[in-house]
């Protein structure tokens, strides 16, 4: 019993600084170990994306620091804004610091299942943040592959461009620790939300944000496995000389490619795009689940339809493994194949829609509350439809052959994950500031930076569709380059479409400004803000009745005993308009 | 005092995850209302998972494996070395002595299952000893991981399981080491 | 009650914004979506009037469903902002919710499957036998064609062992997408290496699409045609263009620094012109 005893007290409250903020095995602190490790990766993803939008409309200019662009740099620089948005973003924050944080507390446990696992996961994912940045700083520079690292020239070497040599390898390697890390992490999310729920916390029961964080959990599980195998394998392809992905007699940079022959790169474009597309719901899956807890919570209404919206989240979960092909379309894969993964991407369309009707529903009739985390809500809503509705245009394959790879598909990601992603988020951090730190966030200031960053990306984001209709390319270094030829005479795309560039870059830099507001005010909101009550928001779910921030072992020992529904707002004949999941029936007060 | 067999298994079971051992509440004193410790399932879950995650990352693998041998022309079927139906033995048999070491370990028979426990650990070292002999005797033959696509599928997946049941006989030191200790 | 309704006073002015955001965003959307300042060139093929129409089609269901949902979620900001009452109390409606599942279920599998026929007739049918056929090498950062001469025969290229044995012998040129002398197909066959690519009006053409070192993508807008070229494949697509004119061909998939300067000519010419054209490059 001695060793047990002794792990048991392992985990009581840490007290020297290292254990307890470095080393810390308490999910709260690694939740905000995550946080920060995403709030630093979006804003260098975004400074990469102010160089990348000042190269492409003054592609001559000098910047100090970094002089003139050129064009392998500003493919370097999208290739890590990619990665680094994509990975070191959407997948740490949503999921892994705001559901590490809430989601023990959300079903009443102390902790992680696995709270030594859930350490080393987040300091691997840090190691594997340092190996990507550190591309930038070796010879040839970051990687210029792109975020989906197409074979062969992810896989040739430097011998396809500069930043293919050790750029490429870091990236490759990066990323392989990247799924190491996601897979602990998936174990934990899912073995905690099945094993360590409370008295009374039924499936059915638990907050919809618990549940998207723990089909998100499944969706990782199964999907990064995948990633990984095929990061060894163009590992090796890289630097021990293996055929996985290349084919033979490539000639590249007038040299014969002689030791490599009969591989496969559509089999890379398989293997990533069968992680890839669960890995973009990975991305919004908690995001939705935000967005409905949130929705629900200010409108103060049950939400609507809250077992659609636990079907509809598995739905989403199960279908995205059954449509990576649309990534395909014109790849060379079968012809028959696109037609059976094109009908399975339109019917994902389903699950979603169900979900906006759901929200529109939980609107329907409330009594809404513009908490700057509601308006946030809202935004997710109004940027998911949006940008989802561009996905049924890329679903088709005969449509998609004119809009694949143009900006079109920009417009679609950025929208859908860049931005309604990114939403829930924010709305994320206003709503649970208050838990976190027990300080409030400055509502005036989250309502411009609200206002700025909505109407920010919408006008970022909404002409790239036209853009790309348009027929222009993404990933293109240099738009002087590209000659607009119609009808015989030459009518310069110059002319034509760089002024919609050059107001994008505009709205750019001004919505990425905007974001030093929201830094500024996270900033100063831990040190100076408002003190918070327990429960500012008078929500039901069990974080909100504990104090902010939660004392180590969350529940100070006592287990919480769960009696309803994680959305009781407004019930009728009930004194107060939301009744928290941990009353009794004899606790509440009749009206 | 020391947990009832079945207790003692699921901490031998699952002994990697040493220190993630249950919250189990305050640090002090431990009334009745202390948060219940994890339950036993929860390493059952957890086991059951992992296992789901390796075997993507090996069906990744193998439908790699299927999809590359049929492409191109420059397949050619391995050579193996003999060793490696020996291995192959080796392996079944340290499930086998595993499984006699539960089976000891819940009728309580401590020494039983202390010997039983050890022949595994000793078998799983051997098997990975004896792919590693595989593999020299590869190199000496002059096949190596970039030779042939086979020999590369070759190379990746005996590596892949080998660190998979090198992580095993690490786990089964530890528990050895800890019931030792006792 | 005081607090609610302290809060309820602002909630208006921020619900008569939002609203307001939504319907402007709406409009602005819908006028450019129809104005189209910005939009395709024409087709020069008759799939690519069906994929046009296909997008068209697309565009009206989904533009109505983008107006419904953000004209409404304006409406339910706005009609429902605090106003320090209670809020009405509903767990949602399963009859509403069977609908609105069967009614997407309809309208999106419908539209994909509607979209399928463009698809199926670039890609589910061969091209016929008396296609002309056009070789397409993407390489960085260049376009190279081939065109196999009066025999309608593609020579062979050399293999990899011998340019190999030619490098080792100083012939520094050598490549194996090189045509193999030995090969009499080969003879007449004209190569246009980071050449320009002629079709001849209203007859159908095969491409045969490669790549010899990465992964490229050949895309000429006005075909609405895209077809990326995979080393170590031989893809063929095939389309009839009937305007006479010249276009852009692009590359669109990323392969390396200057993929956006990897980009040529796609000229369609009358017949006449076309002969004499492929005249003009063979005797180069
Ligand atoms: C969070 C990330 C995310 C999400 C959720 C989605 C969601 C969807 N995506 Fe997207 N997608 C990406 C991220 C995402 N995508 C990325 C990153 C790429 C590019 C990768 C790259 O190449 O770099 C991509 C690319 C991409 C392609 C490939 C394009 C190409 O390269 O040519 C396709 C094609 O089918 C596609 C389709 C879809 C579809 C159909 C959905 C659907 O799930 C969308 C469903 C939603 C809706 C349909 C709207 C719902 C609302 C309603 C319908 C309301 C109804 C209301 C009323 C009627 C009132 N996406
Ligand atoms: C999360 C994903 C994400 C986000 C947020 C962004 C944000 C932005 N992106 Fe990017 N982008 C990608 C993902 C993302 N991008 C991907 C995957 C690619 C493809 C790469 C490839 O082709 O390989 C791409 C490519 C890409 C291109 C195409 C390049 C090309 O093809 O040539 C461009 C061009 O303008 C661009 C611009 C921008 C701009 C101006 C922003 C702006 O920065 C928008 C303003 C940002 C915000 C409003 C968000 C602020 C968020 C916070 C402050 C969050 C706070 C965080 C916490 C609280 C933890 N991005
Ligand atoms: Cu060739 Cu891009
Ligand atoms: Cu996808």
């Amino acid at each position: 019993m001695a060793s047990h005893a002794s792990v048991a007290h392992a985990h009581a409250a840490p007290t020297g600084f290292i254990r307890k903020y470095i080393f810390s095995v308490d999910h709260k602190v690694i939740g905000i170990q995550y946080f920060l490790l995403a709030l630093f990766s979006v804003f260098l993803g975004m400074a990469l994306s102010v160089l990348m939008r000042i190269h492409l409309v003054w592609p001559n200019i000098h910047l100090p620091f970094f002089g003139q662009l050129t064009s392998d740099q500003y493919v370097a620089l999208l290739t890590m804004h990619g990665t680094i948005m994509v990975f070191m973003v959407l997948t740490t924050a949503p999921q892994s610091g705001f559901g590490n944080y809430f989601l023990p507390i959300q079903i009443g446990a102390a902790d992680m299942a696995f709270p030594v696992i859930n350490m080393l996961s987040f300091w691997t994912t840090f190691v594997s943040l340092v190996v990507m940045v550190a591309a930038f700083f070796v010879e040839g520079g970051a990687p210029g592959g792109g975020w989906t690292a197409y074979p062969p020239l992810s896989a040739l070497g430097k011998i396809a461009g500069p930043g293919q040599g050790t750029g490429q390898t870091l990236w490759v390697i990066g990323l392989a620790i990247f799924c190491a890390a996601s897979l602990m992490g998936a174990l934990n999310f899912i073995t905690t939300t099945v094993d360590l729920r409370t008295k009374g916390m039924s499936l059915m029961r638990m907050p919809l944000t618990v549940w998207s964080w723990f089909i998100t959990a499944i969706l990782g599980l199964l999907a990064f496995g995948v990633l990984l195998a095929a990061c060894v394998l163009l590992l090796l392809d890289r630097v021990a000389g293996t055929s996985f992905f290349i084919p033979g007699g490539l000639v590249a940079t007038d040299t014969i490619i002689s030791q490599h022959s009969g591989g496969s790169p559509l089999l890379w474009q398989h293997l990533f795009w069968f992680f890839g597309h669960p890995e973009v719901y990975i991305a919004i899956l908690p995001g939705m689940g935000v967005a409905s807890h949130v929705l629900s919570t200010f409108s103060r209404k049950p939400i609507f339809g809250y077992r659609a919206m636990v079907y509809a989240l598995s739905g989403i979960g199960f279908l995205g493994f059954c449509v990576w092909g649309h990534h395909m379309f014109v790849s060379g894969m079968s012809p028959y194949s696109a037609f059976a993964f094109s009908i399975m991407t339109m019917s994902i369309g389903v699950p979603s829609a169900i979900k906006t009707f759901n929200w529109l529903g939980t609107l329907w009739g409330g009594q809404i509350r513009f908490t700057t985390a509601m308006l946030f809500a809202i935004g997710f809503v109004s940027i998911f439809v949006t940008g989802g509705l561009s996905g049924l245009f890329l679903a088709q394959p005969s449509v998609d052959l004119p809009l694949h790879d143009t900006y079109f598909v920009v417009a679609h990601f950025h929208l859908i994950m860049g931005v309604a992603a990114i939403f829930g988020i924010f709305s994320a951090t206003y709503f649970w500031f208050p838990k976190m730190f027990g300080k409030h966030l400055n509502e005036g200031v989250g309502k411009v930076h609200f206002w700025l960053t909505f109407a920010g990306v919408y006008c970022i984001f909404m002409p790239m569709h036209f853009l790309g209709i348009a027929g222009h390319e993404r990933r293109y270094a240099d738009l002087n380059s590209v000659n607009y030829l119609s009808g015989g005479q030459a009518a310069n795309f110059h002319g034509g479409l760089w002024p919609v560039q050059l107001f994008i870059s505009f709205a750019a830099f001004v919505t990425i400004a905007a974001q030093l507001l929201f830094l500024v005010n996270f900033i100063w909101g831990i040190w100076g803000g408002k003190r918070a009550e327990m429960n500012p928001w008078e929500a039901t779910t069990l974080e909100w009745t504990i104090p902010g921030p939660p004392p180590h072992d969350n529940f100070g020992g006592v287990v919480p005993v769960i009696y309803r529904g994680p959305y009781e707002f407004s019930v009728p004949g009930e004194k107060r308009d939301f009744v928290p999941q941990h009353l009794s029936p004899e606790q509440v007060e009749k009206a | 005092m020391p947990g009832t067999a079945a207790e003692q298994l699921e901490l031998q079971a699952h002994p990697g995850q040493g220190g993630g051992f249950p919250p189990s509440g305050d640090s002090g004193g431990g009334g009745d209302d202390r948060l219940s410790p994890i339950p036993r399932r929860a390493y059952m879950t957890v086991i059951t998972l992992a296992l789901g995650a390796i075997l993507m990352f090996f069906l990744a693998l193998t439908s790699s494996y299927i999809v590359r041998r049929g492409l191109g022309t420059d397949w050619k079927n391995l050579a193996l070395p003999r060793i490696l139906w020996v291995n192959t033995v080796v392996l079944l048999a340290s499930s086998a002595t595993l499984e006699l070491a539960r089976k000891a370990l819940s009728r309580g028979q401590r020494e039983a299952f202390r010997n039983f426990w050890l022949l595994t650990t000793g078998l799983g070292m051997v098997f990975v000893g004896g792919q590693l002999i595989a593999w020299r005797q590869l190199h000496a033959a002059g096949v190596f991981l970039s030779t042939n696509p086979s020999s590369s599928f070759f190379y990746v997946f005996t590596a892949a399981h080998g660190l998979h049941v090198l992580g095993g006989v690490i786990a089964l030191l530890y528990v050895a080491f800890r019931s030792w200790q006792k | 009650m005081g607090r609610q309704r302290k809060r309820c006073k602002g909630s208006t002015s921020v619900a008569f914004a939002l609203a307001l955001f939504l319907i402007l965003f709406t409009a602005i959307t819908v006028y450019l979506f129809i104005a189209k300042p910005w939009w395709f060139p024409a087709p020069i093929t008759e799939v690519g009037k069906l994929i046009d129409s296909q997008f068209l089609r697309t565009l009206v269901i989904t533009g109505i469903v983008f107006i419904l949902a953000q004209i409404g979620l304006a409406w339910v900001v706005f009609r429902y902002r605090g106003t320090g009452k209670r809020a009405s109390y509903s767990e949602g409606n399963t009859a509403m919710e069977v609908i609105w599942t069967l009614a997407t279920v309809v309208l999106f599998v419908g539209l994909g499957l509607y979209a399928e026929n463009a698809w199926a007739i670039v890609h589910f049918t061969p091209a016929s036998a008396g296609a002309m056929q056009i070789e397409v090498i993407g390489q960085q950062f260049k376009w190279n064609f081939r065109y196999s001469g009066p025999d309608g025969k593609f020579g062979k290229y050399k293999t990899v062992e011998k340019a190999l044995e030619q490098r080792s012998r100083g012939n520094m040129n050598a490549s194996p997408w090189q045509l193999d002398p030995a090969d009499p197909d080969g003879k007449d066959d004209i190569l246009l290496p980071a050449g320009q690519i002629a079709v001849p009006v209203n007859r159908e053409v095969e491409l045969l699409i490669r790549s010899q070192d990465v992964t490229h993508s050949f895309f000429v807008r006005e075909l609405r045609l895209k077809q990326d070229a995979v080393p170590g494949m031989i893809i063929r697509i095939h389309f009839t263009a009937t305007v006479i004119g010249d276009y852009e061909l692009a590359c669109a998939e990323l392969c390396g620094a200057n993929h956006n300067t990897m980009r040529t000519l796609f000229r369609v010419m009358s017949e006449d012109d076309f002969q004499k054209w492929l005249k003009e490059q063979a005797a180069n």
